[in-house]
Formats: C-alpha cells, sequence, structure tokens
C-alpha cells in the first residue's frame, strides 16, 4: 500500500530536531538552568573576584575564568541537559513510543545533537558577549588560537554529549535524574579549573579531575584566551593542545562505546 | 489470510525472587479485518502478550507472525503497517497537538492528512494546545491519533479508554467503526467489558498466561446459560431464580401469584457474568 511513496531520512531528522528545539525551549526551566544560569555564574563571580588577581601580569584572573565557563557552559548545554531530559523522556514514555514507530533510532540522536549544537552555540555566545562588554575579555589572537578553540568545541561537546546520552540510562527514574547528574557537573566544575585555578587545586583532585573531559576542554580554551606566556599557571607549564585533543578523543570512544552497552528505550522498571 | 498468528507462545522472567511464568502456550489467531479484544485480570500476561506482539519483548517460545513477520526482527517496514497506542503516556507535554501529530507523520511513508487525523479522534479544536493543557482524555485521543496517523493495518490499543467520560467513550467506539471500515486490524484490550462487547468481532479471555476462553461477545455470553428471574414477593424480599428456562419459570410463577408480582425482572447474562465466572471472580 505504502509503495510510491517513501521516507526521507532528513526529513525525519528536521522534524526530529524541531521538536527537540520547540521542547527544549518551552521549559522555562531548562533553558535558565542551561543557558541563563553560566552567565550569571559569570558576572557574578567575575564581578567578585575578577579584578582582584592577575594571572600573569597584565592578564586579570576573569580571562582564566571566562575559558572555564566557557567549558562549563558547554558541558551543561551537552552533558548535563541530555542526561537529565533523555532519563525523563524515558520516564515519560517518549522513548517507548518512538520505538514503536518506523523511525530509525539514529534519528532520535540527531535530533538530540540538532539541540546540543544550537544550545552550545547560544552559551558561547552569551558568555562571549558578557566577557567582551563586561570584563574586556580578548578573543583568541589569530588563526590557531581560534582553530584550537574549535576543535576544543567540537570534541569536547561530542564527548560530552555522547556521555550524557549514556548516562541518563544511570537513574532510576526521571525524578532522581537530576540530583543524580548535577551533583557530578558542579563537583566537576569546582576541581577541573573551572572556579579555582587548576594548578591550586590539591594534587588528588587534580588527578581526578583529569580522568574526565571538563579538565582538558578548560585547559584548551584557556590556550585559546589567554596569552601564550600565561602557561606558566599550567602544572607541567605547557598548554598540552595535543594532549588535549588526545583525551577529548579517547572519551569520545568511550563516550559511544557506553551509548551502545547501555542505552535503553525503556524504564528499567518495564523489564 | 491472517494478521496475528501465534502457537504456543512462552514467556518467563526471572527476578531475585525467583521466576514467573507470565506467558505459558497462549495460542492465538486473528484475521485481517478483524477486531479481537484481550481480557483477563492484572498479571494474567495480557500485557506481556501484546508487547511480544509489538515487538517490544522477546519471547522464549513459541511462533509469532504478525502481519506475516516475526516480531522479534521487525524493521521499520513492517513498523510503519503496526500503529500502536501504549497504555499510560505523560510524553510530549511541550508540544501542541498539531505539532506531535507532524513529527510523527514524518516518520510514515503515507501518513494520514493531520486534519484527517484530527476529526477522527475530535481534537480539532485541540490542535493548538499543548500536550500539558490538555485533560486525561484529551491525552489519550492525541495517544490514538498518534497510533494512527501512519494508516496502520494492524492497530494495537492498550486500554484505548481509561479515563474517559461516556460521551467520549461512545465518540470513540464510533472512531473504532471508522477504522473497521477501512480494513483495519485492531487488537484491543480493555478493562470495560461493554467496550470489549460493542467494539469486538471476537473475544480471547487470558487467564495465567493461557486463554482459557475465545469467542464471539455473544457466544461467551451465551456460555453462561442461566438467566435471572427475580421479583420482590409479598414480605418484601427479593426471591431470584436462576434457570436456563426463564419463561417456564415465569408460567409457574404467574400461576401461583395471580396479581402483579413486584420489580419482575428476567436478566439474561451479560457479558461480564460470563467473564466473571470463568476467570473464578478473581479480578485481582
Amino acid at each position: 500500500m505504502a509503495e510510491g511513496h517513501s521516507v526521507s531520512y532528513t526529513t525525519i531528522c528536521l522534524a526530529r530536531t524541531r521538536a527537540e528545539i520547540k521542547s527544549f525551549f518551552r521549559q522555562r526551566e531548562s533553558v535558565v538552568f542551561t543557558l541563563l544560569f553560566p552567565v550569571i555564574l559569570l558576572v557574578l563571580f567575575g564581578s567578585i573576584f575578577g579584578s582582584q588577581d592577575e594571572i600573569i601580569p597584565g592578564t586579570p584572573f576573569i580571562n582564566y575564568f571566562v575559558a572555564g565557563m566557557l567549558g562549563a557552559g558547554l558541558m551543561t548545554s551537552s552533558f548535563q541537559n541530555l542526561a537529565i531530559t533523555i532519563a525523563m523522556e524515558r520516564d515519560a514514555g517518549l522513548l517507548k513510543r518512538l520505538r514503536g514507530t518506523p523511525m530509525p533510532k539514529s534519528t532520535f540522536f540527531i535530533g538530540k545533537i540538532g539541540l546540543v549544537m544550537l544550545v552550545s552555540l547560544m552559551s558561547l555566545a552569551l558568555l562571549l558577549f558578557c566577557g567582551v562588554v563586561f570584563f574586556e575579555l580578548e578573543l583568541p589572537v589569530d588563526a590557531r588560537h581560534w582553530a584550537v578553540f574549535a576543535m576544543v568545541y567540537v570534541l569536547g561537546v561530542t564527548a560530552c554529549t555522547l556521555c550524557g546520552i549514556a548516562f541518563s540510562s544511570i537513574p532510576k527514574n526521571g525524578k532522581s535524574a537530576p540530583s543524580m547528574v548535577s551533583p557530578i557537573a558542579i563537583i566537576l566544575q569546582f576541581i577541573s579549573g573551572v572556579f579555582f585555578i587548576y594548578s591550586d587545586v590539591p594534587k588528588w583532585l587534580q588527578n581526578t579531575a583529569a580522568v574526565f573531559p571538563l579538565k582538558w576542554m578548560c585547559q584548551g580554551l584557556r590556550y585559546a584566551f589567554l596569552p601564550e606566556q600565561a602557561n606558566i599557571r599550567e602544572v607541567t607549564g605547557e598548554w598540552e593542545v595535543g594532549r588535549v585533543a588526545l583525551v577529548l578523543g579517547v572519551w569520545i570512544v568511550v563516550g559511544l562505546l557506553w551509548c551502545l552497552r547501555s542505552f535503553r528505550w525503556r524504564n528499567r522498571d518495564d523489564g | 489470510m491472517s494478521a496475528v498468528e501465534v502457537i504456543g507462545l512462552t514467556k518467563t522472567y526471572h527476578s531475585k525472587s525467583g521466576a514467573t511464568q507470565a506467558v505459558d502456550g497462549l495460542d492465538l489467531h486473528i484475521d485481517v479485518g478483524e477486531i479481537f479484544a484481550l481480557l483477563g485480570p492484572n498479571g494474567a500476561g495480557k500485557s506481556t502478550t501484546i508487547e511480544i506482539l509489538e515487538g517490544y519483548r522477546q519471547r522464549d517460545g513459541g511462533e509469532v507472525r504478525v502481519l506475516g513477520l516475526d516480531p522479534q526482527r521487525a524493521d521499520s517496514g513492517w513498523r510503519s503497517r503496526i500503529g500502536i497506542v501504549l497504555q499510560s503516556t505523560k510524553d510530549l507535554t511541550e508540544l501542541t497537538v498539531a505539532e506531535s501529530l507532524a513529527t510523527f507523520a514524518a516518520l510514515y511513508p503515507d501518513p494520514r492528512p493531520m486534519s484527517e487525523v484530527l476529526d477522527l479522534v475530535g481534537l480539532g479544536e485541540h490542535a493548538d494546545q499543548r500536550g500539558s493543557q490538555l485533560s486525561g482524555g484529551l491525552r489519550r485521543r492525541l495517544d490514538v491519533g498518534l497510533g494512527i496517523i501512519g494508516r496502520p493495518e494492524l492497530l494495537f490499543l492498550d486500554e484505548p479508554t481509561t479515563g474517559f467520560d461516556p460521551e467520549a467513550r461512545r465518540h470513540f467506539w464510533s472512531m473504532i467503526d471508522g477504522l473497521r471500515a477501512e480494513g483495519t486490524t485492531i487488537l484491543l484490550t480493555t478493562h470495560y467489558l461493554d467496550e470489549a462487547e460493542a467494539l469486538a468481532d471476537r473475544v480471547g479471555v487470558i487467564s495465567n498466561g493461557k486463554l482459557i476462553a475465545l469467542d464471539t461477545p455473544r457466544g461467551l455470553r451465551g456460555r453462561q446459560t442461566l438467566a435471572r428471574v427475580s421479583y420482590r414477593d409479598a414480605s418484601g424480599q427479593i426471591v431470584e431464580i436462576e434457570s436456563d428456562t426463564p419463561t417456564q419459570v415465569v408460567r409457574d410463577l404467574t400461576k401461583a401469584h395471580p396479581g402483579e408480582l413486584a420489580e419482575l425482572t428476567i436478566t439474561r447474562p451479560s457479558l461480564e457474568d460470563a467473564y466473571l465466572a470463568m476467570i473464578g471472580n478473581d479480578d485481582g
């Protein structure tokens, strides 16, 4: 009966992305939490601590902090956003409903990726705008620094997106998702060089943070936004851009395998 | 031609507290174009059976063919020929009715026009309302709308009218008649026996994972052969007489009581009586 008609993969991807974006922006809490909260933190912390210290002579702490907040903003838009919303959608039955349709599984994830791309770019734009307007943040100085910025964005958001999708299967139900995901994100932000200078953090916490992507995202972003010679504030005294790419790349592989192993379309108590 | 063919289906759940045989050698056959109602108490294996047919669950044993294919090997071509209305949902809260329908229409090769779906499920006036703003009954209509948007050959309806007011249920029944006229095969589960009676060509009763009865609603009712004659006697007591010859009972009564018999009724067993007798009044 259906001969002559065909379903376009692109149309489905667009329909899913549109549905994701609409759903996201109509939930006021998720918009405030994901997009505005990092900006509020930036302005707040920037106003309190920004002008007190210098990272190196001539470069105020706020530049270090903006780079960290960019990293945190990227993680919030991808990891927290997906880990929480997918857990809630699974709980509400959306995933089960979709599995009962001819929807190609991949298009669900493509819709999520479309949402994350939009939200993360908006988060970057808002944070950069505030940084430049309120705290005289200097943008990356040359093409090389912009390229590293772009690389951290792509690799970091990809890794965090995959980990967010995978993590969404851990909470027992939708309600418990925020209280499981948010503490992890906040702790990582404290030890990964977002709120404090990473090299000032105790060694064992540094080592813990170095296992996860956020520390490396922040480090790569600092390379992009701080003067070259600020590398003396890094633990190794180097920017380690290659290592940043390597660790984030490994996390992409880990996240992908984790997704493939653990992703569930139904609630755990639904058999 | 059969839409659903099940032979010797078995499914056991294993948990820490032991194994539960949810489906235990179930046979089922549903013709194309038929409306089939599956009844049974909670925990009888209804949902497990349906979810195996829908391709959500793997079976342990037996043969299953749904629209000629094994649901365990279901591909998107097969999925575009079936429609599923799940039991209870609370998703799609932020999208409007029209947006949800449009999102799902994109998944099917030959979707119904949105206006047709809105008409069929009676959501025309609510097209611009968000899912979160819909009452329970209207949400259920949206579920049904999403289930039929792809013009399914086979539609699964799992307790579709739970939470409906009587008018909404009537409306829903006439919608099912419309789908029947189009030749859609429907597998329905319901707790409302009048619903099964009004809609279904055949009814299957499932208990302890087995099909214990399979008949037309009328045939099923007929299994409970005793009719009930009741009246109020001179002392004001209700007297009930069960008999397979109620006419003779009335004849004898009128002979014995020359006057008018107070509150005289003759009741034929309802499907509910037949059903309750069958599952041993154990509607857990």
